[in-house]
């Protein structure tokens, strides 16, 4: 039906997002082609490597579903910051990463695992990396026939912590600034894997490398990590969105104390998922 | 069928038990649906764009935004809404109740969206600490009360539903 109508068609997932846009007169289209009764689009499954989430799969399923809070932490931790329960009952997971909100909790999530996409069209499916699905503000590099089928999210080795923080003016608002973190240590402590996805500061999720590249050979506790300095180090250079909600020096300097504390908490909890792995 | 109505879809619903069929364009919301067609009009449209929470109601016992969905996607669902959650005789249940006692309520506007929301919350979460009210009041906005009357209302609905389970198992 995509390849049919093209732009004058658009899918409904969750319809928190769009329905909106719709009653706001920001968007119209011809057509809407709901996808709330494809029972073969919901689901959370494990696959060898990580999870395998539908696209239709419900915020509110997510946040509860117990493969995902072991095999992907950090997608439960964001989930709770979405909007409001009421929300999380209809808004989905694929309706969420192709609706590319700058503001949005999941497209960071993906950017920060290093998620992909799979993207289905009558020409048959695709794998997309997150970092090449997110283009900017509401924009994907989704071609008119093609919908988001699922989402596959890789799960860390052990020893690993994640962390997501934002700030919103009031719970359930749209974020003003947020991050995700993921660290990964290997055995003695010392951080080999980082990850740090920022909302709210560019169009798109925004990876802060030179950031991740400090956390590299740290001692996730107790050494040298000064976690305000990666901070600051996340945010230079960036511009944030300027706007009424904030200005982007506001979001520039909370986005540093937001990443400064994501990374303090992943850190400690990668620590604390090593300790578990000894009890074992 | 009127010549209106030619090729618009088909919905059935039931609606606080009540079947309902009707002929509408796709593009009508659940809120006007359960408005105009059903008489439900204890759903209040706030904003009309999913923040107010003044809509909400449960469809096949999760509570949702009626006005961000369309009538025809509730085909073959139960719909509940105030209407529905009283007695037959139309005694308040206990969420009702305690917005009555605790002065959970001023203008009322609000109100409806607030006791379906709590009534999905509390069926979830029987026992919830201040934080965990604070958090789920989060999606319903009121201008009148400053929320105080709402809190210690969903903390009395709470307290009375756990001791009935206690006394009548």
């Amino acid at each position: 039906m995509l390849a049919e109508y093209g732009d004058e068609a658009k899918p409904l997932a969750g319809g928190q997002s769009l329905v909106p846009m719709l009653a706001m007169r920001l968007a119209r289209f011809d057509h809407l082609i709901d996808l709330n009764n494809l029972g073969e689009l919901t689901g959370v499954e494990h696959t060898g490597d990580g999870l395998r989430i539908g696209a239709m799969t419900r915020q509110a399923t997510i946040g509860a579903d117990p493969l995902v809070a072991s095999h992907a932490p950090l997608l439960a931790m964001a989930t709770t910051h979405i909007g409001h329960f009421q929300i999380r009952n209809r808004g989905t997971v694929g309706g969420s990463l192709a609706h590319a909100d700058p503001a949005a909790e999941y497209p960071a999530v993906a950017a920060a695992l290093g998620a992909k996409l799979e993207v289905a069209s009558v020409r048959g499916t695709r794998l997309m990396e997150a970092a090449d699905f997110f283009e900017g503000a509401f924009a994907t590099s989704l071609d008119g026939d093609e919908l988001v089928v699922a989402a596959r999210f890789p799960t860390w080795d052990d020893p690993s912590g994640f962390a997501f923080e934002e700030v919103a003016r009031r719970e359930g608002d749209f974020a003003l600034v947020g991050a995700a973190v993921g660290v990964g240590m290997d055995t003695a402590g010392i951080i080999r894997r980082a990850s740090i996805a920022m909302l709210g500061v560019g169009g798109a999720p925004v990876r802060c490398t030179e950031a991740e590249t400090a956390l590299l050979g740290c001692m996730a506790v107790g050494g040298d990590l000064d976690e305000a300095d990666i901070g600051r180090l996340a945010l230079a250079g960036s511009e944030p969105t300027d706007d009424i909600h904030a200005s982007s020096s506001y979001r520039r300097r909370v986005g540093a104390v937001i990443v400064a504390r994501a990374v303090a908490a992943a850190a400690r909890r990668a620590v604390e998922s090593s300790r578990e792995g000894c009890d074992v | 069928m009127s010549d209106r109505d030619r090729g618009h879809p088909e919905v059935s619903v039931s609606v606080n038990g009540a079947p309902r069929r009707a002929v509408l364009e796709a593009r009508r919301t659940l809120a006007d649906f359960l408005r105009e067609e059903c008489l439900t009009t204890s759903v209040h449209l706030g904003c009309e764009h999913g923040v107010c929470g003044a809509c909400t109601v449960l469809l096949d016992g999760i509570a949702v935004r009626s006005c961000l969905l369309f009538a025809v996607q509730a085909q073959g669902a139960e719909v509940t809404t105030v209407e529905g959650l009283a007695g037959p005789d139309g005694s308040l249940n206990p969420v009702q109740q305690a917005f009555r006692d605790c002065h959970g309520l001023q203008c009322g506007f609000c109100t409806p969206g607030f006791i379906v929301s709590v009534t999905a919350f509390l069926a979830e979460n029987p026992e919830p600490t201040l934080d965990e009210i604070r958090s789920a009041l989060s999606g319903n906005l009121c201008r009148c009360t400053g929320y105080q009357g709402i809190i210690a209302a969903v903390q009395q609905a709470a307290a009375q539903t756990l001791k009935r389970e206690v006394l009548e198992p």
